[in-house]
């Protein structure tokens, strides 16, 4: 039988310490839509999109009434476009625009799968697709775009990460008039999950069913005002209360994922275990860091206990799931994270201690702004040094950079809503890493891949 | 199907009499009612069964939240599986 304590416990958590379902996200094949006619394949793309997820918002918005509880993101990811670029030819772009334009008839907020798998070689469609993402990302505002360019299995394709690098700054110079906001829309990944459903890396891999709902939550606010009533316990003590309270809000992500699957008539994929911050105060994970003892995140002992806390939130999560996926873990996106936000405003985060970082939690150099002058191939050289701590780890990493294109140090980009605002932050090394990612070929997949 | 209705701001007469008079408007069977008052604040926890409502349960959630601003008292009505899929395992 319910008590109080636990009412009360729940309505708290949603209404002062920003518990929020973050995502409710369809993943949806397009490989039936393939045509070798580029038009008619869009027109299918938009048939089968728009038929799909026509009640997706809807449903959204009644579980968030029934159940009270926020669903901040109602989105779509999809086939990786490059695979029917392949088929049809023509410019990608115009896939781009489709999806732009399903994306509005249904009312979603993002639509992930502008995408391409290439962390072995190039296939027919994939350069195609690739180059043309800093238009596509310019001429759309809801599509989102991804490459993944190596794997533990794979190796990192080389070439991929010298025109990775490029791209994520052209993207940026075409969007120089709206804070470069192409940039914050592509995500560079090794080891990318097929079945992730948050922006702007979601795409719906190809052994996914041809349709699921995949639901991400979030609640850094929640873990922090736990820890905050425990002031003085131990670490030990500490895992376990993150633990608990990751339990909690997964459980709801479960009963949101499955209640949603039901109404849809879809089945129901992964609970995606993460706490995902948002720029509003009190939903934020370097403030969890410094609850723990941490004067301010990003100083000595930020990686240890950003690990503890990416393991404790999964050991809680798992058993509140039937199926767990997607990234799973802490993010650290610093420009829609009020505490990295602050820390990189006082200096004491870098993009060094963030790279150390990366190698503990979720994800990676996420939503950094970088100054506009660095070159492509120092932006292909961060990529190469994130891919490779996840090739080595076995582990998802992936770079999301905005270079500030007019910008110096100290200067600031503003997103709005999720995506946040941020300062750019320094390089501390300006030498040279072009002959380097010139060189092109792929790095070979480590020893930890061959675990047959 | 069984919704948990929560009351909670400053304390007043007639509180639980207008709350229960939104109810049984809607045709919401109230099956427990708990409540307390520290300081001044008062706090109810109510269990009703929406399986018989008149109206939709939004329409209920709607009349309830008109209340609570119009009482000055914070009121939130949810489905009880959340509670039960958090707090049990």
């Amino acid at each position: 039988m319910l008590n109080t304590k636990d009412i009360l416990e729940t309505i708290r958590m949603i209404e002062n310490e920003n518990l929020d379902i973050r995502t409710i996200t369809m993943g949806l094949s397009l490989l039936d839509c393939a045509d070798s006619d580029i038009d008619r394949s869009c027109a299918k793309v938009y048939d089968k999109i728009t038929k799909c997820a026509a009640r997706l918002v809807p449903t959204g918005e009644e579980i968030e009434r029934t159940y009270g509880i926020p669903i901040i993101n109602k989105r779509i990811s999809v086939t990786p476009i490059a695979l029917l670029a392949a088929v049809s030819g023509g410019d990608p772009v115009k896939y781009a625009l489709t999806l732009e334009k399903a994306s509005q008839a249904v009312g979603v907020n993002f639509i992930g799968g502008y995408s391409a798998l290439v962390h072995k070689g190039f296939a027919a469609g994939d350069k195609e697709l690739i180059a043309s993402i800093p238009e596509a990302l310019a001429s759309t505002e809801h599509v989102c775009s991804s490459v993944n360019i190596g794997s533990t299995k794979a190796g990192i394709n080389m070439d991929a990460v010298k025109l990775m690098g490029e791209t994520v700054k052209r993207a940026a110079e075409l969007t120089k008039d709206n804070n470069c906001i192409g940039a914050a829309k592509l995500v560079v990944f090794c080891n990318a999950p097929e079945d992730n459903p948050f922006m702007a890396g979601a795409f719906h891999g190809i052994g996914e069913p041809d349709c699921v709902i995949n639901v991400g939550v979030s609640g850094p606010g929640v873990v922090r005002a736990a820890l905050a009533k425990n002031p003085d316990c131990d670490l030990t003590e500490v895992a376990d209360i993150i633990k608990k309270t990751a339990f909690k809000i997964t459980r709801m992500g479960q009963l949101v994922g499955t209640v949603a699957s039901e109404k849809l008539g879809v089945p129901f994929g992964i609970v995606d275990l993460s706490l995902a911050p948002t720029p509003a105060v009190g939903d934020s994970v370097a403030h969890i860091l410094e609850e723990m003892g941490l004067e301010i995140c990003g100083t000595h002992g930020t990686t240890a206990a950003l690990a503890m806390l990416n393991d404790a939130v999964k050991k809680g999560g798992v058993m509140a799931s039937s199926h767990v996926g997607g990234l799973s873990g802490a993010f650290i996106p610093v420009s829609e994270d009020a505490g990295m936000i602050h820390a990189a405003r006082t200096g004491d985060l870098s993009i060094e201690k963030l790279e150390a970082m990366t190698a503990v939690c979720s994800v990676g150099l996420d939503m950094i702004i970088i100054p506009g002058e660095t070159s492509a191939t120092t932006i292909s050289a961060i990529i190469a040094d994130e891919a490779a701590i996840g090739m080595v780890n076995s582990k998802t990493t992936a770079v999301r950079v905005i270079p500030a294109i007019g910008k110096k140090p100290g200067e600031e980009l503003e997103f709005g809503g999720l995506l946040g605002s941020g300062p750019i932050m320094a390089l501390h090394n300006d030498r040279s890493s072009e002959k380097f990612i010139s060189r092109g070929g792929r790095i070979p997949a480590p020893m930890q891949s061959l675990k047959n | 199907m069984k919704a948990i209705i929560t009351v909670v701001g400053r304390d007043t007469v007639g509180i639980l009499a207008k709350v229960s008079a939104v109810c049984s408007d809607n045709n919401a069977n109230i099956i427990d009612v708990t409540q307390s008052v520290l300081k001044d604040i008062f706090t109810m926890v109510m269990l009703v069964d929406i399986s018989d409502l008149v109206s939709d349960f939004t329409d209920l959630q709607n009349a309830l939240y008109a209340l609570g601003d119009k009482i000055g008292m914070k009121i939130h009505v949810m489905h009880e599986d959340i509670f039960n899929s958090m707090h049990h395992i």
